[in-house]
């Protein structure tokens, strides 16, 4: 009962949230509304029980998107340009024949926590029943993520390597500069007191916490996705709290693009060193004599590879946005 | 005995906390600037985290889980005000003056001008 009175809360916010941001002609407003957005959408996973979702959700659409909105924002225009009659009419069309079909497709659809719902009869009951027989651990997420669908989750780093390399290639692209930008030395926050004082405080935990998710999603919620999320938005305040540069000195933009290939490249090697052993690719259980031990082996390795991969494509996309000068107001 | 002696302290605490999230959320609304509705949800920040999360421990007892509310209430703590901090800072180095009278000591902001607009935008 209570639930769902938090969760119809929640949805009413969302709706008001989302209608705000429809309305509001301020980007950086908007940029703020979508953060709070993406807050309420986390606590609505986690009173689903979907705490694995709603970690990610915190860290990155919360948390890492909104700095990086705002870098964008930084590079344009604060406000939204007018947009033509035409175009407006057929953005509502296609709203209206959308949400009409997304309605018919609910009257389909099972009710919330139907036990009959295709989604609890296919291929669930077998991760749940088989999850601590075959993995040794009891969050399942985590063992359909790394192991029963490992070949998904392979794609998913491999996108989020793309989405990077595509960001890199868009921003970074101008003539005569190196790998190492000549920066003006950007002052941060460093006149400020407090927040580099809260900051530099914060950072270590923020950290350590990063890897207790990155090491603990076996028992907990969280993996590699949280981890590398979490572990960036450390790097990310540091680099506003004491600037582009001294961020950059700190932690080089090699050194993030050798975390992004690092880890999309450790993922794929487990697999192929299943191939080696004898077994299919990305088949954990051939990697060492006893199955159990060997698939915990082979997730916590693939789970640091995701972790690796995750942290380094979310610093260069931020560090892409920031090392760019506005090079004028588009108005 | 002490069981119960906790939980009604727990509880107090809990409608302290719900009534100065209350007053803090009036504040923003019926404050007449930037400032002041800042001062306003300030006490979200700071009484109403230490209020709530005293009150959860209390009702939680010597577990695990206390431990944890407390490593958060530590972090919204240290985090919530400097926050606000950060924001009043932003406020007034982009020009929005708090609406005193121009007395001699009141300093010159470090931006300048078009404070009204800046106002109503925000």
């Amino acid at each position: 009962m209570m639930t769902i009175i938090f969760g119809l809360f929640l949805l009413s916010l969302l709706v008001i949230v989302a209608v705000a941001i429809v309305k509001t002609k301020n980007l950086f407003i908007a940029a703020m509304l979508l953060s709070i957005f993406s807050l309420l959408m986390a606590s609505n996973f986690f009173i689903l029980d979907a705490a694995d979702v709603a970690l990610t959700e915190a860290a990155v659409g919360a948390g890492v998107t909104t700095v990086i909105f705002l870098s964008a924002l930084r590079l344009t225009s604060q406000y939204e340009r007018g947009t033509l009659a035409s175009t407006r009419w057929l953005a509502i069309l296609v709203v209206v024949v959308t949400t009409i079909i997304l309605m018919l497709g609910t009257f389909d659809s099972q009710r919330l926590g139907d036990p009959d719902a295709p989604v609890h009869v296919h291929v669930a009951p077998y991760y749940i029943e088989n999850t601590q027989e075959l993995m040794g651990f009891p969050n399942v997420v985590t063992a359909v993520l790394s192991s029963f669908r490992g070949y998904d989750t392979l794609g998913e780093v491999f996108v989020v390597f793309v989405a990077a390399i595509g960001v890199m290639f868009i921003l970074d692209a101008r003539k005569g500069t190196g790998p190492e930008y000549a920066l003006p030395e950007e002052k941060g926050l460093k006149h400020h007191l407090i927040p580099r004082a809260v900051g530099g405080l914060l950072i270590p935990f923020i950290i350590l916490f990063g890897f207790y998710v990155q090491f603990h999603g076996e028992y907990g919620p969280g993996g590699g996705f949280q981890a590398g999320a979490i572990v960036a938005t450390a790097f990310i305040l540091y680099a506003l709290l004491e600037g582009e540069r001294t961020a950059l000195r700190a932690f080089p933009r090699s050194a993030q693009t050798a975390l992004i290939v690092g880890g999309a490249s450790l993922y794929g090697a487990v697999g192929v060193v299943c191939i080696l052993k004898g077994g299919t690719f990305l088949d954990y259980s051939v990697l060492l004599e006893d199955p159990v031990t060997a698939r915990q082996v082979g997730i916590i390795t693939i789970e640091l590879g995701v972790g690796m991969a995750v942290c380094g494509a979310l610093l260069s996309i931020f560090h892409s946005f920031a090392a760019r000068q506005p090079t004028g107001r588009i108005e | 005995m002490i069981e119960t002696v906790t939980q009604l302290l727990g509880n107090a605490l809990l409608i302290l906390a719900a009534a100065s999230v209350l007053i803090g959320g009036v504040g923003v609304i019926r404050m007449p600037d930037l400032y002041t509705r800042m001062h306003a949800s300030s006490l979200t920040d700071t009484v109403a985290t230490l209020a709530l999360f005293s009150g959860l421990i209390l009702h939680s007892g010597l577990t695990l889980a206390s431990f944890k509310l407390a490593a958060i209430m530590a972090f919204v703590l240290l985090t919530g005000p400097t926050a606000t901090y950060a924001l009043a800072n932003a406020a007034y180095s982009s020009g929005i003056q708090p609406p005193v009278p121009h007395g001699p000591e009141a300093p010159e902001p470090a931006g300048g001008g078009d404070s009204t607009a800046e106002e109503q935008s925000s």
